[in-house]
C-alpha cells in the first residue's frame, strides 16, 4: 500500500479515537514526535530526581524522609515506566541516554533551578507535580497505547505526590516565622518556573500542530496553565500564601484568573542550556552513568558465563 | 544495668544500625549503576528506615519520658548513638556498598530470625515483621556480590579488595556486653552463641560461589560503637542528618 | 554500544491468585533473576502482584498487523461456537 493510503487509514483510525500500538504502521513523523515528546518526558522523570534528592539526607523528620525517598523512587519508576514506552518505538535505552547526553533530548526545564530550603521541596511536590499532573492527566487519553498507559499508572501513583508536597507548605506556612518565610522564598522562586513548564504560548508552539491533530497532545499549552492556575491560586490562599503576580486577578467574564506576562526571555535561556543547573544536572547523570558502566559490565559477564555454562551443561 | 534499661539500649542498637545505614543507602538515590539499581536500593533503605521507626517508637515507650522516633533521630550526639562501625562506613563504589550489604545483610538475617523466639512480644514481632524485609535485601545484594566477584577482572578486584577491609568488621555483631547478659536471664535476647559461626558459614558460601576469598590477615576488628565510640564518619552523617532540627529549634517540622 | 544498558525483558503480573497474568512493561536484567527483582520493585511497589513473570524481550513472538484480516476475521461467522447460538425446548432448564 502506498504511503498516502496508509497515512488516510491512519488518521481514520485516530478519529475513531482507536490507540496506535507498536507495530501498527504509523507515519514516521509521528514516531519521530513519539519518540520525541515520550524520552524528553522519561528524562524530566529521571533528571527531576536531583533537586529532590538535594534533600533526603536533611529531611527534618523520619516521616518526611521516607515519604520523600518513596517520591523520588517513584520518580525513577516512572522514567523507567516511559523508557519502556519509548523502546517500543524502536529506540533503545542507550541511544535514549546519548540523547539526553549529547542534549539532543531536553527535559522540563523546572528541573535547572536548585532547591535551596525544605520548603522548595513542598513546593516542588505542590506546583511542579501539580503542574505535571494537570498535563498527564490530559495525556491519559493520548494516542500511542503505550504511552497513555504509562500515564494512567503515572497519574495513579502522583495522586500523593502533590498531597505531600502541599502537606509540606501548609505546616511551613503556618510554622514559626522561619519556617514561613522559607514558605513565601520557595513560593516567590518556582511559581514562574513552574507556569513555563507548560511550554509556550500556543501561538510560538512550534510542535503543536500536528501533535493536536495526531491526537498526541490532547490540549493546548494555553489551557493546561490556565487550568493549573485556577486550580492552584485558592490552594496558596487557604494557607495564608501570596502568589508572587501583581497582575494576578479573577477575571468574572472569562470565569479565569487572569495572569501577568511569563519571562520568555528567561525560558528560552534555560531551555537553551543556561538555567541555574543545566550543567550541573547533566554532569550528575552523565557521571552516575559512567561510574555505573563497569558495574553493567561484570553483570553482562557474569550473565554470559551462566549461558556458556548451561549451555555445556 | 536493669532489664528495662538494658532493652531500651537493645532497641537503640538496633535502631541505630538501620537508620544509618539507611542513610547511606538514601546517598545512593539518582548515583545508582542504572535506574532499576537505584529503586532497589532505595527500596531496602525504606525497608530499614521503616525498621528504624519500630524500633526508636519502641525504645520512647519503654523509656517513658514522652520522646519521640524523632527525639532519637534528630536530638542525640554522636556519642549517644549506638551504630556499629560497619553502618556507618561511606558507600565509596557500587562494590563497596554491595559488600557492605551482604555482610550486614546476613547479619539481619540471622539476628532476626534468632529473635523471632525472644520472650518479648513486641521484639519478636518486630523481628518477624523485619525478617521478611531482610531476605530479600540478602538476596538482592548476595546476588549482586556474585555477579560482581564472577564477572569482571575489574569487578572482581573491587568487591575482593572491600571484602578484605570489611571482614573483620563482623566482630562487633557478635560483641556480648552487659546489655545482652542482661536481656538474655530472661530470654529477651535468645541464646546467641551460634551466631557467629552460622554467620560465617552462610557469608562463607556466598564468597565461595563469587570467586572470592577471605583476607588473608585480618584488618581492624571493629568495637566501640554500642558504648558510643564511632567512626569519623557518623559527625558528618549526623551534621547532614540533623542539620535543620538543629538549626531552628524552635520550629516542628 | 547496544549491550550496555542489558538486556529487556518483558514483565507479565498477576495481581491475585486466580487471575490472568497481565502484560504491565517491561525492565532492562542481566539474567533472570535479576530481572525477577527489577520487575519487582518496579512493578509492585504498591502491592499490585502475587506473582510475577519475566521473559527475555526477543523471545515474544507477535502477530503483526497486516494479520489482522486474515488472523481474526474468519472466526467472526463461526457463531455456532457461542452457546447463544442453540435453542434449547421451552421448560428446559440448567443448561
Amino acid at each position: 500500500m502506498e504511503n498516502l493510503k496508509l497515512e488516510e487509514l491512519f488518521q481514520e483510525k485516530l478519529d475513531r479515537e482507536e490507540k496506535i500500538e507498536p507495530k501498527d504502521w504509523m507515519p514516521e513523523k509521528y514516531r519521530k514526535h513519539l519518540i520525541r515528546q515520550v524520552s524528553q518526558h522519561a528524562h524530566s522523570e529521571v533528571i527531576g530526581m536531583q533537586p529532590e534528592g538535594n534533600w533526603i539526607t536533611r529531611a527534618p523528620s523520619l516521616r518526611h524522609k521516607v515519604v520523600l525517598l518513596a517520591k523520588i523512587q517513584d520518580e525513577a519508576g516512572h522514567g523507567l515506566y516511559l523508557y519502556s514506552a519509548c523502546e517500543t518505538l524502536g529506540i533503545s535505552r542507550d541511544e535514549l541516554n546519548e540523547q539526553l547526553h549529547t542534549g539532543k533530548a531536553k527535559y522540563s526545564s523546572i528541573f535547572n533551578y536548585p532547591t535551596l530550603n525544605w520548603a522548595d521541596i513542598g513546593a516542588v511536590g505542590w506546583l511542579v507535580d501539580g503542574a505535571a499532573i494537570v498535563n498527564q492527566v490530559s495525556l491519559q487519553r493520548t494516542s500511542f497505547g503505550p504511552y497513555a498507559r504509562g500515564m494512567v499508572r503515572i497519574c495513579k501513583e502522583e495522586s500523593f505526590h502533590q498531597r505531600q508536597g502541599y502537606e509540606i507548605m501548609a505546616e511551613m506556612a503556618m510554622g514559626s516565622q522561619e519556617q514561613k518565610e522559607m514558605a513565601q522564598d520557595a513560593l516567590n522562586r518556582l511559581w514562574w518556573p513552574s507556569l513555563m513548564m507548560f511550554g509556550p504560548h500556543d501561538a510560538d508552539s512550534p510542535n503543536s500542530g500536528n501533535a493536536v491533530k495526531w491526537k498526541i497532545k490532547r490540549e493546548s499549552n494555553d489551557e493546561l496553565r490556565q487550568k493549573f492556575i485556577d486550580k492552584t491560586v485558592d490552594q496558596a490562599k487557604v494557607i495564608g500564601l501570596s502568589i508572587p503576580d501583581p497582575d494576578l486577578k479573577w477575571n468574572e467574564e472569562r470565569g479565569h484568573y487572569d495572569f501577568g506576562e511569563i519571562n520568555w526571555d528567561e525560558f528560552y535561556q534555560v531551555i537553551n542550556g543556561n538555567g541555574p543547573n543545566n550543567v550541573k544536572r547533566l554532569a550528575h547523570h552523565k557521571r552516575a552513568h559512567d561510574e555505573g558502566e563497569w558495574v553493567r559490565e561484570a553483570a553482562t559477564a557474569y550473565a554470559r558465563k551462566q549461558t556458556i555454562k548451561k549451555n555445556v551443561a | 544495668m536493669d532489664q528495662k534499661e538494658a532493652l531500651y539500649q537493645y532497641w537503640l542498637r538496633l535502631g541505630d544500625d538501620s537508620m544509618i545505614l539507611a542513610h547511606r543507602l538514601s546517598e545512593w538515590c539518582s548515583n545508582g549503576p542504572f535506574l532499576e539499581e537505584d529503586i532497589a536500593l532505595s527500596n531496602i533503605g525504606l525497608d530499614l528506615f521503616g525498621q528504624t521507626r519500630i524500633a526508636f517508637t519502641s525504645a520512647c515507650a519503654l523509656e517513658g519520658k514522652g520522646r519521640t522516633e524523632d527525639d532519637l533521630a534528630y536530638k542525640r550526639p554522636e556519642h549517644e548513638f549506638r551504630s556499629c562501625h560497619l553502618a556507618e562506613e561511606p558507600n565509596k563504589d557500587f562494590a563497596h556498598t554491595m559488600v557492605r550489604q551482604t555482610l550486614f545483610s546476613a547479619y539481619h538475617l540471622l539476628l532476626y530470625k534468632a529473635l523471632e523466639r525472644s520472650s518479648d512480644e513486641q521484639l519478636a514481632a518486630f523481628a518477624t515483621k523485619s525478617l521478611k524485609e531482610v531476605k530479600y535485601h540478602w538476596r538482592h545484594t548476595s546476588r549482586w556480590l556474585v555477579r560482581l566477584g564472577d564477572g569482571t577482572e575489574e569487578s572482581h578486584k573491587r568487591v575482593q579488595d572491600s571484602l578484605d577491609i570489611l571482614w573483620s568488621f563482623r566482630y562487633e555483631f557478635f560483641e556480648v556486653d552487659e546489655v545482652v547478659t542482661e536481656l538474655q536471664k530472661t530470654s529477651i535476647v535468645p541464646d546467641l552463641s551460634n551466631l557467629q559461626s552460622d554467620y560465617e558459614a552462610l557469608v562463607l558460601e556466598i564468597l565461595e560461589e563469587a570467586t572470592l576469598v577471605l583476607p588473608e590477615k585480618e584488618g581492624f576488628k571493629a568495637t566501640g560503637g554500642r558504648i558510643g565510640h564511632h567512626s569519623e564518619y557518623l559527625g558528618h552523617i549526623l551534621s547532614e542528618f540533623q542539620y535543620l532540627v538543629r538549626a531552628y529549634p524552635n520550629s516542628k517540622w | 554500544m547496544s549491550d550496555n544498558q542489558l538486556p529487556l525483558w518483558e514483565v507479565f503480573i498477576q495481581s491475585k491468585t486466580g487471575l490472568p497474568y497481565k502484560h504491565v512493561g517491561s525492565v532492562h536484567a542481566a539474567d533472570a533473576e535479576m530481572a525477577l527483582q527489577n520487575a519487582r520493585d518496579l512493578y509492585t511497589r504498591r502491592n499490585e502482584g502475587r506473582s510475577i513473570w519475566v521473559v527475555p524481550s526477543d523471545a515474544i513472538v507477535a502477530s503483526v498487523p497486516e494479520d489482522e484480516d486474515s488472523f481474526f476475521d474468519p472466526s467472526d461467522d463461526k457463531i455456532y461456537r457461542h452457546p447463544t447460538f442453540y435453542e434449547m425446548p421451552k421448560g428446559a432448564k440448567h443448561i
